[in-house]
């Protein structure tokens, strides 16, 4: 008995090893399944949280832009894709305060406050931005680079994505029929 | 003959252009100052870039390339030039990016880990050398107070003549 004793130490010891690197391996794998779950259609809750506002005192959740499309952007001053889609967006939120059919609301992640507010001056953005300072809304949704979209109707249910930068075709696609079904539906 | 009049100024644009001249000079003033005494560099940005991350890229800001890098240390190194100390801008770090941008490990998920593994490896140790210590020391103890090895029997006399034989045998 006495004999076993320190290879069954070395073996647990070994197992607890194996179950860590396991365990590390299986945190650090990018999580795909709220992605997998918007691609088939399947329309998962939207995760939030309450979030500083970049000007403003107080914290607000996506669930206060309720109502309408909440049209959450996950970006950064610094991110140049992010760059490039900032005139689509301004767009996009003119043509849904037109419709009243809802709000872009953007998310600066790992972003300064000074540099993200350069950044909405220097585009004219016009939408709600938050600070999600500790990344609990980014990695919510599992964002792993920046930007990322995400179309939240009026259930709150997650209905389009996009991983990367959003162009004006996926606007239109994507957000286009979602914008004249809620104007049909407010008629 | 009489020279042209110059051409005549409109009181309200004279007064604007006198404006800018002043706000020109303010801010050519503004410049030129030398720093305040509050804005006397507490640090540098080396010492700084040690003890923070990137917190895109998730290495250490002394190795860390690319766009957040760079934003963040022009940040950084726009607060040593305001004057603000270590501690200061190391708090103003965590309140712009959360507490990854220190460069400890987190203390959740697999990073808890971090922490864990190292005290659970020392308090292993402790606990092996607690149970194996003094059993090594009472076998020493023991094979110490214990006989030398066990005479070799005596040969008989019979055996003696015969494994001389053999030797002569084997060296002849």
């Amino acid at each position: 008995m006495r004999r076993l004793a320190v290879p069954a130490l070395v073996a647990v010891l070994a197992v607890a090893l194996v179950g860590l690197l396991v365990f590390g391996v299986l945190q650090t794998t990018d999580d795909r399944s709220l992605k997998d779950a918007i691609a088939a259609g399947r329309k998962p809750a939207a995760h939030d949280a309450a979030l500083p506002q970049l000007d403003g005192d107080g914290t607000r959740r996506l669930a206060d832009f309720r109502g309408g499309l909440v049209v959450v952007n996950f970006f950064a001053s610094w991110c140049e894709p992010c760059e490039d889609e900032a005139p689509i967006l301004a767009g996009l939120q003119r043509e849904l305060e037109r419709r009243e059919a809802g709000t872009v609301v953007g998310v600066a992640v790992d972003d300064a406050s000074d540099d993200t507010r350069r950044f909405v001056r220097r585009h004219g953005l016009a939408f709600p931005i938050l600070r999600d300072v500790d990344r609990e809304l980014a990695n919510a949704y599992r964002v792993t680079g920046l930007p990322e979209t995400y179309v939240i109707d009026g259930d709150g249910r997650i209905v389009a994505g996009q991983t990367g930068v959003i162009t004006q075709r996926w606007v239109d696609a994507r957000v286009g029929p979602l914008l004249e079904a809620a104007t049909a539906g407010a008629r | 003959m009489s020279r042209p009049l110059p051409p005549r100024v409109a009181p309200a644009a004279a007064l604007a252009r006198a404006l800018g001249a002043l706000a020109l000079a303010l801010a050519a003033l503004a410049l030129a100052a030398p720093a305040a005494p509050g804005a006397t560099p507490k640090t540098d940005l080396k010492t700084i870039e040690d003890q923070v991350m990137c917190v895109v890229c998730r290495t250490p800001l002394s190795v860390a390339d690319g766009p957040q890098a760079a934003a963040q240390r022009r940040l950084i190194a726009r607060w040593i030039a305001q004057g603000m100390s270590e501690q200061e801008i190391k708090d103003a770090l965590v309140a712009e990016y959360g507490e990854r941008v220190l460069a400890l490990p987190d203390d959740d998920g697999f990073a808890l880990a971090a922490y864990l593994v190292p005290i659970a490896v020392v308090a292993g140790a402790l606990v092996l050398a607690a149970v194996a210590l003094p059993r090594w020391r009472r076998r020493a103890r023991a094979a110490a107070a214990a006989p030398g090895p066990a005479a070799a029997p005596e040969l008989t006399a019979a055996d003696a003549r015969r494994l001389d034989e053999e030797l002569r045998r084997f060296d002849g």
